[in-house]
């Protein structure tokens, strides 16, 4: 599978959940895991472009797919993702544990809704749980999100689906074998 | 003090790491660490016959077995963390069960290996022999005492505690009208999203120990384990990294693992990682909220209340390593905001079969604003007085303070009422609910409260500006996400006349700094957040002692702004912060330009030895504070719900909070906190209940039973303050931290009473429960 844009290798056991694979594997430990019972959505990552919850999947689940991180987002350096910097305007965070299952929920969302409704925000964000922010916060982190979105025509990376990866012809910038 | 950043609405400094993945939570720890798994309890209440763990230390991947027999300290009680003279039978758990369990999911055997996987395999394969006994699982059945929970404790009664101001029986004797009402709290759990985790590394070489662990208390955690190991204090570090909620139940110590993990890390010679699943952390970690209370209030013909007595049972769960500072909180609590001459709280602290119990947000203070409140609405329905206006006849007036409440407070001390605006609090808070909606079934609710916050003894804070001219700043309790970072950095920056941005706040690391106390009873602000001030003061007139010799004027016509310590008026006579750092140091060594800066030789000579006497190098200082007192938050909360006559779902209509915690830091952070109390409330209220059946096994041990509140269930909360400075601190400032849940549950019952037209006695409620009291309910 590729994670982030790199082609990682397989999981060392067949059982290993995507979201341990992602931890402990990987080391993206920005991925959390908070029930493992695919309830509370700390473990959302993207799957294709799509959110997902990495607990409930086995890695292996994931060969052949790519697999965007929070840390995918935005690479280390770079200006914060749209929907980032709108949690950090609207102090949409308090502990941050839930934080990166929300962004990329909402990264998700936005990426197959880049207007939604309130209505469709709440929905969008009910499934994932927070038991510090009390949800104002993060609705109108939400609403900003949007408004930065459009303010930026193109999207940095992590944002849209990537091109499937297709031997012989990978798209080589991006492209690393680890 | 210049006040540029305190009371602004800074954006926090953390965020950004935390929003990028790069935070840097306990269980992100690994350095090819082994891993923990526990074997527990599937009993409430059993004798253990035997333990055979030859099948686990055989399993792939295993590296140790522990049970009790194997461990030095199997045979010692954990500690009792909190005594008290009325817990006369206070009983605390071992490490491991070895003879009996007193509750399911308490810990009888721990396995270290490779993975988690392969730990939990092992775990599986821990063969216990379980004689089960009868199990105690309501508090009202364990004051029936038909079974024991301790064979050595009689009644199951682990603390009893009375208390009375004035008298009574003889007020209520003579009390125009009285009433009676049972109110019951159920437990609940906190359930923060992070549940808990240790990771610990021995190093052999140093003789040290590193621990890592999700607690609200690293500086306890550290003192406890340097005892229990036979090590120097000093070679033990403990540090609480990003934690992922708190709520409290992360302040109890010590839970098994935080002895266990390090323990086997000094066994096996590598690093060990031991993190909680969800399912264990709903039986393994504290509990609260299990309380029945039989109240007796007596009131003249307008509703004042002369008389209330409370005798009220407390579900201690097994064991009682917390001791009753719970239940103490709810008896000083009770009475809130109110005046009430007479008044007898008795509790008696039970043992039950179930998860222990310690504090979780709020601490008590629910269940005591649920009586009060509850009781001043029966009082509003016997005499035909509007709800409002009973409260507004009962409330402490505003030229009463200090108000001694007369009550034993959790400090040792009484509780004392620093200051505050009550009456306003309510005219304001009924200004902003505004009229009620139009419909069938909308209620009102309402409840006024207090929260004893910034409670002792004391907190520390070191201060140090760099020669960059940046400021690091560091204090013993830790954040679980409510921004310390960001508001001692304010506190720091206006003292110092930095950029906020320039201040980065280290907390819960006792390599930074070695002293204190834990992130609990909304105490951070009021008591870290003024050492920050001490600290930062000392290091102010520091660097004015220094640069008043570089500009040869008198330190007092000197002040620190822009990064500078410049003198009054004459702003471009200044030396940067960055220098004065370099000349607090009589080396004066410095990469990049510092040292030419500060060489001795462009200041004019000084007579006598570089450090003068009584000097210490270095632009820094320790600061302490440690409150004469609590300090007193106060609010109100109103809302109007609607009930769905059908299927008694909930909606919340308007939610209103008018809160004063004093001067505020940081109304972003603050309003964060009272917004995600309010949300726990509404879980605690209307959708979180913890199920036990009769064998004392709890039925819905995960988030797909146990219903924490979503975002569409949370309405966003009109929020207003006050600021009624506390007298009790330079800052002028309270704490915030559980102000958002504590009446939650009143305001709620408060409601659906309104809406529904059936008493509510009870949290939490559901839409079946609802049904229930309907359907029971005389038409």
């Amino acid at each position: 599978m590729r994670v982030n844009g790199i082609n990682r290798p397989a999981p060392s056991i067949p059982r290993r959940l995507l979201s341990d694979y992602l931890r402990g594997e990987c080391g993206l430990t920005g991925t959390h895991v908070g029930c493992e019972h695919g309830v509370c959505g700390c473990c959302t990552v993207l799957l294709d472009g799509r959110a997902v919850r990495s607990c409930l999947m086995l890695a292996i689940q994931a060969e052949g797919h790519e697999v965007t991180t929070v840390e995918g987002l935005a690479p280390d350096g770079s200006a914060l993702h749209p929907v980032q910097l709108a949690f950090k305007e609207c102090h949409g965070l308090q502990c941050g544990f839930c934080t990166p299952g929300f962004v990329m929920a909402i990264t998700g969302l936005l990426n197959e809704n880049p207007n939604p409704t309130p209505q469709e925000i709440e929905e969008g964000i009910a499934g994932n749980l927070c038991r510090c922010t009390g949800y104002a916060s993060i609705r109108r982190a939400v609403h900003r999100a949007v408004d930065l979105m459009q303010q930026a025509p193109s999207p940095p990376s992590g944002d849209t689906p990537p091109p499937p990866a297709s031997p012989g012809t990978p798209p080589a910038a991006r492209q690393r074998d680890i | 003090m210049t006040t540029r950043w305190f009371g602004a609405p800074v954006q926090r400094l953390e965020d950004e790491r935390l929003l990028r993945g790069r935070g840097r939570y306990t269980d992100d720890l690994d350095e090819r660490a082994l891993h923990g798994c526990f074997a527990r309890s599937p009993y409430a209440h059993a004798r253990i016959r035997s333990i055979d763990v030859q099948a686990a230390r055989g399993a792939p991947g295993v590296h140790a077995v522990y049970t009790a027999a194997d461990l030095p300290f199997g045979d010692r009680d954990l500690p009792l963390l909190i005594p008290h003279p009325a817990l006369t039978h206070g009983r605390t758990q071992r490490c491991l069960a070895s003879e009996v369990v007193r509750y399911a999911g308490e810990a009888v055997a721990f396995v270290v290996a490779d993975d988690r996987y392969l730990a939990e395999d092992a775990a599986e394969l821990v063969e216990v022999d379980y004689e089960p006994l009868p199990v105690v699982i309501t508090p009202e059945a364990a004051a029936e005492a038909r079974h024991l929970v301790h064979e050595d404790v009689p009644g199951n009664v682990a603390a009893q505690l009375t208390q009375q101001i004035g008298d009574v029986e003889a007020a209520l004797a003579e009390a125009p009208r009285t009433l009676s009402l049972r109110l019951r709290y159920e437990r609940g759990a906190a359930q923060p999203m992070e549940a808990r985790a240790v990771w610990a590394r021995w190093d052999p070489g140093e003789r040290r120990l590193l621990v890592y662990d999700s607690t609200q208390s690293p500086t306890s955690i550290r003192g406890g384990l340097a005892v229990l190991f036979g090590l120097p204090e000093t070679s033990v570090d403990v540090v609480a990294p990003d934690v992922g909620g708190g709520f409290g139940p992360k302040i109890m110590l010590f839970y098994p693992d935080e002895l266990l993990v390090p323990y086997s890390a000094m066994q096996l010679g590598r690093p060990v990682k031991w993190t909680e699943d969800r399912a264990e952390h709903f039986l393994a970690v504290n509990h609260e909220r299990g309380q029945v209370h039989d109240v007796r209030v007596g009131f003249d013909a307008d509703g004042r209340v002369v008389a209330l007595d409370v005798d009220f049972i407390h579900d201690a769960g097994a064991y009682t390593p917390y001791g009753i500072i719970l239940p103490i909180i709810t008896a000083a609590q009770t009475t809130g905001p109110y005046s009430v001459p007479n008044y007898r709280t008795r509790f008696r602290a039970l043992y039950t079969n179930a998860t222990p119990t310690s504090p979780y947000r709020g601490a008590g203070r629910p269940h005591a604003c649920f009586v009060m409140e509850r009781t001043l609405d029966a009082i509003a329905a016997d005499r035909g007085i509007d709800r409002a206006e009973v409260r507004r006849r009962n409330l402490i007036q505003p030229d009463q303070f200090p108000y001694d409440t007369g009550i034993a407070w959790q400090d040792g001390n009484r509780a004392v009422y620093d200051s505050g605006n009550y009456p306003a609090l309510l005219d304001e808070g009924l200004r902003l609910l505004g009229p009620r909606p139009v419909g069938d079934n909308v209620g009102l609710g309402l409840a006024v409260y207090v929260e004893g916050t910034g409670v002792g003894p004391y907190e520390g804070a070191h201060v140090q500006v760099l020669v960059s001219g940046k400021v690091v700043a560091a204090t013993g309790i830790p954040s679980q996400g409510q921004g310390h970072a960001t508001v001692m950095a304010q506190i720091v920056a206006d003292v110092l006349g930095v950029e906020v941005a320039d201040v980065q706040i280290h907390s819960g690391d006792t390599r930074r700094f070695q002293w204190g106390v834990g992130t609990f009873a909304s105490r951070g602000a009021v008591t870290a957040g003024n050492a920050m001030h001490a600290a930062a003061l000392q290091v102010a007139d520091k660097a004015k002692r220094i640069a008043s010799e570089q500009l040869e004027v008198d330190p007092q016509d000197l002040e620190l702004a822009d990064g500078k310590v410049r003198v009054r008026g004459v702003p471009e006579r200044a030396v940067p912060l960055a220098a004065v750092a370099i000349l607090s140091n009589p080396l004066r060594y410095a990469f990049g330009g510092g040292a030419e800066i500060a060489t001795q030789f462009q200041a004019p000579p000084r007579l006598g030895p570089p450090l003068a006497g009584g000097e210490q190098p270095g632009l820094e200082a320790t600061g302490f504070f440690s409150p004469s007192g609590s300090t007193w938050a106060s609010g109100c909360h109103a809302a109007y719900v609607r009930v769905d006559p059908r299927t008694y779902r909930l909606e919340i209509l308007r939610y209103v909070v008018v809160h004063d915690c004093g001067r505020v830091i940081n109304p972003l952070v603050l309003e964060g906190q009272i917004q995600g109390g309010v949300a726990q409330g509404i879980g605690g209220a209307f959708y979180e209940r913890l199920v036990y059946d009769d064998d004392g096994q709890l039925r819905n041990a995960s988030f797909m039973e146990f219903l924490i509140p979503y975002a569409t269930e949370v309405p966003d909360a009109v929020i207003g303050h006050l600021e009624t400075p506390s007298p009790l601190n330079p800052l002028g400032v309270k704490g915030a931290g559980e102000a958002g849940v504590i009446p939650v549950g009143a305001v709620i019952a408060s409601a659906i009473e309104d809406a529904l037209g059936v008493p509510v006695r009870e949290m939490p409620l559901s839409p079946q429960r609802l049904f229930d009291l309907k359907a029971r309910s005389p038409r």
